[in-house]
């Protein structure tokens, strides 16, 4: 019978599990007993685990189940403990930061955005011990750490709205609350109130980036499953031939747009592009309140702000007392 | 036969998540070309609304002043008796169509006060007159009646209380937002916008701006973004009230500059400092009026908001001009004192201490 075959179609070996090579000195040992999962073995690899832990694995784990209870069950007291509201009602549910009264202060009482503080304490210690981790096992894989980097970009973003934004602001409460629609009206809120994010040239590269992130994703995603016919998964050994795989997923861009990129160039596009989203998106958060306090004004003053026909609306404010 | 039924699972699940208004829709531009700005009216809220007509033919304004027929008219005394008496007839059919005049009269002593709606129809009536006459930057000349926010209920259906202070507790602070309720659109924003926006109270005038004026940080503007949110919400309660999006009145190119926002923006501008006025005014200070039942957990009494008269559209009842049959309504309400209330204010009320500082929450 004919099977088509390729790294995702591939045939499911039902062996001993392969437990990978032995860690040096002073590693932990990885956990797990491996298993092999039909199901996974559709979409990955069959065999799931063993997996290293270590200890940064396991304060990471620890400190994000911590943030998450803290966040959970703050939601939770807020519907009075019923389950059925908390369901009903968790898309609007939220652990705020604590409000403009308090400043940047360190400790403020646990019910006034103290237990938003812990949370996004642990939060951020979870991720950056994850962080860690990425780069050491990486390390310890004789790989380079381009993950890690990667990663750090996110976290960067990350700590700039939660913690380095509202220190140069001087108050916790520009920070973004815990919550699903909650993050999404401060995120409008945000541009409200800094007079449109839009016209914000870092988030206009940020947003270029994310978009270009998934362009380039597709473009390399489908190149390489529409060259899977012919065995591009072994791009490297096919490289120096021709009629390869690999040539003719060049050759599709070269005849198709004029430029193609190379195996190895490829990841470096998506790389950079992925790296960029988040680093330009923090400069531009930061720069926000800070330096810039009305993105339209500013971009008025730098001639990029295009402008519509005066309405003739005026505000009403200017035209003397009202309802008398 | 299984891929069919998954697809159709899958698209069944998406659809019943999303927000689809599968309602015929038309779509009006209301700005200038590529800025997005259009108004969208789903057919199915369009129905025609119900504007009761005159319970008879208008009389005319001659004859004999109602003041020197009835007793005790402290409002209504310098129109005809006929004018008068037909004023009452639509009031009735307004407001009590199911109690009739006892609604608010003792029917032994018309002329008595003992019934509390007698007082607080008399205040309506002179705030009614009041709006038509001081208020047409707001209500034009299509005027307002007391069926506009009534429509047939003692207690307009649509109003709203004082947030109530929750309990303090160590966890569980919702901080006056995250809660699904009409007065912030069903959003997730603050609770209190409304309250805090619409109260009136001791800065009736009060800005509801949050934008900046400079495109650099200064000193004099440092409201934040958690203050933004307040607005915010406000912005969502106008725009579910009117069934208009945002686009109706600015240009989300700039919120804050009036030169690129349409005229509905000016007239909403307006109807802030209104509602205002009607509950500073009118309503609160009718607290020691109304009964326990007619007031909320707070002990403040139901107040106005834009949904109170718009209920989803943005002219109430279509903009039909109801009021051109009731000039009783029209007149008036510049030359008239303010009415006491049958006692003075009760002290405690919360007039100006209800309404929260404008960097803490102290309701919710």
């Amino acid at each position: 019978m004919l099977r088509y075959q390729n790294i995702f179609t591939q045939v499911q070996l039902r062996a001993g599990p392969e437990m990978g090579i032995p860690l040096p000195h002073g590693h932990d040992d990885r956990i797990g007993k491996p298993d092999l999962h039909y199901w996974l073995g559709k979409v990955g690899a069959a065999q799931l685990g063993p997996i290293y832990l270590g200890w940064t694995g396991l304060a990471s784990i620890l400190f994000f189940f911590l943030a998450f209870e803290i966040v959970g069950l703050n939601m939770m007291a807020s519907v009075d403990w019923n389950p059925i509201q908390f369901v009903r009602q968790l898309p609007w549910l939220a652990l705020e930061p604590p409000g403009p009264q308090w400043g940047f202060t360190l400790f403020v009482p646990l019910a006034e955005g103290g237990w938003w503080q812990i949370a996004g304490f642990c939060l951020t210690m979870s991720v950056l011990l994850w962080w860690v981790r990425t780069y050491r096992r990486a390390r310890a894989l004789g790989m380079g750490t381009h993950v890690a980097w990667a990663f750090l970009s996110a976290i960067f973003l990350m700590v700039v709205i939660g913690f380095i934004r509202p220190l140069l602001m001087g108050s916790w409460s520009e920070s973004v609350p815990f919550g699903i629609f909650p993050h999404l009206d401060w995120t409008a809120a945000f541009s409200i109130r800094y007079g449109n994010l839009f016209y914000n040239p870092f988030h206009a590269l940020s947003i270029t980036f994310l978009y270009g992130s998934t362009l380039l994703f597709a473009m390399h995603g489908a190149t390489v499953l529409a060259t899977a016919r012919y065995g591009s998964e072994r791009e490297i050994e096919q490289v120096t031939d021709r009629g390869t795989a690999f040539e003719r997923g060049a050759l599709f861009w070269r005849w198709t747009m004029g430029f193609n990129a190379t195996a190895e160039s490829i990841h470096r596009w998506a790389w950079w592009f992925a790296v960029l989203t988040t680093l330009t998106g923090g400069i531009g958060i930061l720069l926000t309140g800070t330096v810039v306090d009305n993105w339209y004004l500013w971009a008025q003053q730098h001639g990029y702000a295009p402008s519509y026909p005066d309405t003739g609306v005026a505000d009403p404010a200017g035209l003397g007392s009202v309802g008398q | 036969m299984k891929r069919i039924l998954i697809t159709a699972a899958l698209a069944t699940g998406t659809l019943a998540l999303s927000a689809c208004e599968l309602a015929p829709k038309t779509s009006i531009q209301n700005g200038y070309r590529g800025t997005g700005m259009n108004t969208i009216k789903v057919a199915a809220t369009a129905a025609a609304e119900e504007v009761p007509d005159p319970p008879y033919a208008p009389p005319g304004t001659e004859g004999e002043r109602a003041g020197a027929v009835y007793q005790n008219l402290q409002v209504l005394g310098d129109v005809s008796v006929d004018q008068f008496n037909y004023t009452m007839a639509a009031l009735t059919e307004w407001v009590s169509p199911a109690e009739g005049c006892n609604y608010c009269h003792n029917p032994a002593n018309m002329a008595s006060d003992e019934v509390y709606t007698k007082v607080v129809a008399r205040r309506m009536i002179q705030m009614n007159q009041a709006l038509n006459a001081n208020w047409s930057d707001h209500v034009g000349n299509t005027g307002v009646t007391c069926w506009t926010c009534h429509r047939g209920e003692p207690v307009p259906e649509e109003s709203w209380t004082m947030p109530v202070a929750k309990r303090g507790g160590i966890v569980g602070n919702r901080r006056g937002q995250n809660e699904p309720v009409s007065n912030a659109a069903y959003s997730s924003l603050p609770t209190t916008a409304v309250a805090r926006y619409l109260l009136g109270g001791s800065t009736p005038n009060e800005d509801i701006r949050v934008v900046s004026k400079t495109s650099r940080p200064t000193p004099y503007h440092t409201v934040g973004t958690m203050e933004t949110e307040e607005n915010y919400g406000l912005m969502m309660h106008i725009s579910q009230a009117l069934g208009v999006n945002c686009t109706y009145c600015h240009n989300s190119q700039s919120f804050q500059t009036w030169a690129s926002s349409n005229p509905p923006r000016a007239t909403a501008w307006y109807g802030v400092r209104m509602v205002r006025d009607i509950n500073s005014q009118y309503i609160t200070p009718l607290a020691s009026v109304f009964p326990a039942n007619r007031k909320g957990e707070m002990g403040d009494p139901y107040k106005v908001n834009c949904t109170t008269c718009h209920r989803g559209q943005n002219k109430p009842l279509g903009g039909y001009p109801m009021v051109k049959d009731y000039p009783v309504l029209r007149s008036g309400g510049a030359n008239v004192a303010p009415a006491p209330a049958a006692t003075p204010p009760a002290e405690g009320l919360p007039i100006a201490s209800a309404r929260p500082p404008s960097r803490k929450v102290a309701v919710r």
